[in-house]
């Protein structure tokens, strides 16, 4: 097993007048090189803080982060520059995420210039390097010149993965790359990025809240529930055996496109519990349709139930021993509003 | 190598590229207000210049008794002052005040102020605490009385004049800043340079300031305007440039006792004061309209 990346209980606190925000709650994981964890949650589960924590974009407030061994949350500036060329990140909006004021050359350029990638590069080499990243994301060489605001958000979004490919990384944190595009660029985007994937031998940490993108992407993937890690698994056999009441939750919520084809949503009631000061309990108590007495005391380890599959619910024990019993009442059965077409 | 060089460096001037300042240009060109305070300025760099090469010394200063307060006529058109001066030389002969005013007082306000603007908007925290109150203190002061505070200490000169009007603007310029860069700070090319490696300091220049930068450039031309106007009033007030020289303030500072009987020596630099302020101010509007891309038509 040849661990690329390994985070040990990393942790980030937000102060805030109302209380501190546990938006990373320790969270452990590795990802072994070539491989692809896919993190998925709910909008405001920490998923995008976690990602810019192990780039060191912002500070974490507790835990180590090994990046081929390497303590990145110790390290001094230098040596972070020097890391930062392997491990990059494409970020969601590429309507922000590119500087409005370069062109697609000098976008493309700057990481390749700042960093000195090619030793006394002249200005063609480095052009040369631009057109040749532009055809591998695929930005035809006549947009050379073009502003972002005269390109689609496709064509931004593949200058922002040329950005990061530009460093020669090793790892690079995909942070909802697909989620500000529309369903068919989304395809060519995640073909690219697999694509890359293949060539370059690359690592990606797949941040989403679309579980069919992660089905399709990931080899492990982790569920997060307010800052916390609530179960993962390699992704078949997450989606063959989901055992958290949340990850079944969260897959019985993927439409699959057929008409009554998603009759049995599994529905969440009750507030989420607010991140500010959480008690110690488990976080998913005030929603579970599970919930029991003992759901209350402490928050649940992340236990491996079976081999690789890590689960952290007190109703599920080692052995995949599962004592979950419905306890809110259910009510009748909802059918899909529209009927079968026969 | 060197064919495929050349083909190569073909690329990239092979195809057009949008030039914004011509951009910028074109829409300022459709909005008459700002293409007549330019061409108001023009002539006044342009009668500056006149004033370099053609005016001597000795024209603006020498004393003609003999033609104390002349009336306007074809030989002295804006007619002579208390000691028989030529009074239109002496106003294209102060334009280089006023300009030097409206530029350097300006430019000092931009520098300072952006810096420290920018700094305080994008590390937040106890550095922006810092600085906002500062420019609270410097902002409670009268304008006037801030400048008239810095001459005194300085003493009276061209330099000191820049520095007390540029002072007054450093507060204003440190507000427009910070709340130009706290929008701009949250974009997400901020966190990508950052993750390409990029120090905070050099984030903020290469990135975050040439997006914030339109409402400051407006706000530029529209403090030269008040510059001008400030540097005039402390100069009327004694505490400018010094009486001999041609300043326009000194000007209708040193001529208001014979208001009555020369009225002409107050109204032709008022005037000319006047006319600066109002081109600068209609630049400045079309400015922001130009530079504004949602303005587009």
């Amino acid at each position: 097993m040849d661990k690329l990346m390994e985070v040990r209980d990393l942790k980030k606190y937000f102060k805030t007048p109302r209380g501190t925000v546990h938006a990373v709650d320790g969270v452990s994981f590795t990802i072994e090189r070539g491989k692809t964890l896919g993190v998925v949650g709910e909008s405001g589960c920490g998923k995008s803080t976690l990602g810019r924590c192990i780039l060191r974009l912002i500070e974490p407030t507790e835990g180590e982060v090994l990046f081929e061994g390497t303590d990145i949350c110790s390290a001094k500036r230098r040596e972070l520059k020097k890391l930062r060329k392997d491990m990059q990140i494409i970020f969601q909006d590429p309507y922000s995420s590119i500087n409005p004021r370069r062109t697609v050359l000098e976008l493309i350029a700057e990481p390749i210039k700042f960093n000195n990638i090619i030793p006394n590069a002249t200005e063609t080499d480095i052009e040369n390097r631009v057109l040749e990243l532009m055809k591998i994301v695929g930005i035809d060489e006549r947009l050379i010149n073009a502003y972002p605001h005269e390109l689609d958000g496709g064509r931004r979004q593949r200058i922002g993965i040329a950005r990061a490919l530009s460093l020669q990384p090793k790892f690079i944190v995909c942070d909802e790359p697909v989620s500000a595009l529309d369903v068919s660029i989304q395809a060519q985007i995640l073909n690219l990025l697999r694509e890359l994937q293949h060539e370059m031998g690359l690592t990606y940490m797949f941040i989403t809240h679309d579980l069919s993108v992660v089905n399709y992407f990931a080899d492990d993937i982790m569920v997060m529930y307010l800052g916390q890690v609530v179960e993962k698994a390699p992704s078949e056999v997450l989606f063959e055996n989901p055992m958290h009441p949340y990850t079944q939750a969260l897959l019985s919520a993927i439409l699959i496109p057929e008409v009554g084809a998603n009759p049995h949503h599994i529905k969440l009631r009750g507030e989420v519990t607010s991140p500010i000061d959480p008690p110690d309990e488990c976080r998913f108590a005030k929603r579970c349709n599970y919930v029991t007495e003992g759901c209350r005391k402490g928050t649940p380890p992340l236990l491996e139930v079976s081999p690789g599959h890590f689960v952290a619910c007190h109703c599920i024990k080692p052995g995949g021993i599962n004592t979950l019993k419905e306890t809110v009442v259910e009510e009748s059965e909802e059918i899909c509003p529209c009927p079968p077409i026969e | 190598m060197s064919s495929k060089v050349t083909a190569q460096q073909a690329v990239s001037r092979q195809y057009e590229k949008e030039n914004r300042a011509l951009a910028v240009w074109k829409r300022l060109r459709t909005n008459p207000g700002a293409v007549i305070g330019l061409i108001i300025l023009i002539i006044m760099v342009l009668l500056m210049i006149y004033s370099f090469l053609f005016i001597s010394y000795e024209e603006i200063y020498t004393i003609d008794s003999k033609n104390r307060f002349s009336p306007p006529s074809s030989e002295h058109i804006f007619g002579t002052d208390e000691m028989g001066r030529d009074l239109a030389k002496r106003i294209i002969y102060g334009s280089r005040y006023s300009l030097a005013v409206a530029f350097g007082a300006v430019a000092i306000g931009v520098i300072i102020g952006t810096f420290l603007g920018s700094i305080a908007g994008y590390f937040g925290g106890w550095v922006d605490n810092l600085i906002m109150r500062i420019s609270d203190i410097m902002s409670s002061i009268p304008g006037i009385l801030l400048g008239m505070v810095i001459v005194t200490i300085l003493g009276p000169n061209l330099l000191n004049l820049l520095i007390a009007v540029g002072v007054t603007n450093i507060a204003g310029f440190i507000r427009m800043a910070r709340a130009s860069v706290l929008t701009t700070k949250s974009n997400e090319y901020v966190e990508s340079a950052r993750a390409i490696g990029m120090s905070e300091f050099r984030i903020i220049f290469t990135q975050v300031l040439p997006n914030s930068l339109s409402p400051l450039i407006v706000t530029a031309t529209a403090r030269m305007a008040t510059s001008i106007l400030a540097a005039a009033g402390l100069s009327f007030l004694g505490f400018g440039i010094a009486a001999p020289k041609p300043e326009w303030g000194a000007l209708i500072s040193g001529s208001r006792n014979f208001i009555n009987y020369a009225p002409h020596l107050c109204t032709y630099p008022g005037l000319f004061i006047m006319l600066m302020a109002f081109a600068c101010a209609l630049l400045g509007d079309g400015l922001r309209d130009a530079l504004d891309p949602k303005l587009k038509k």
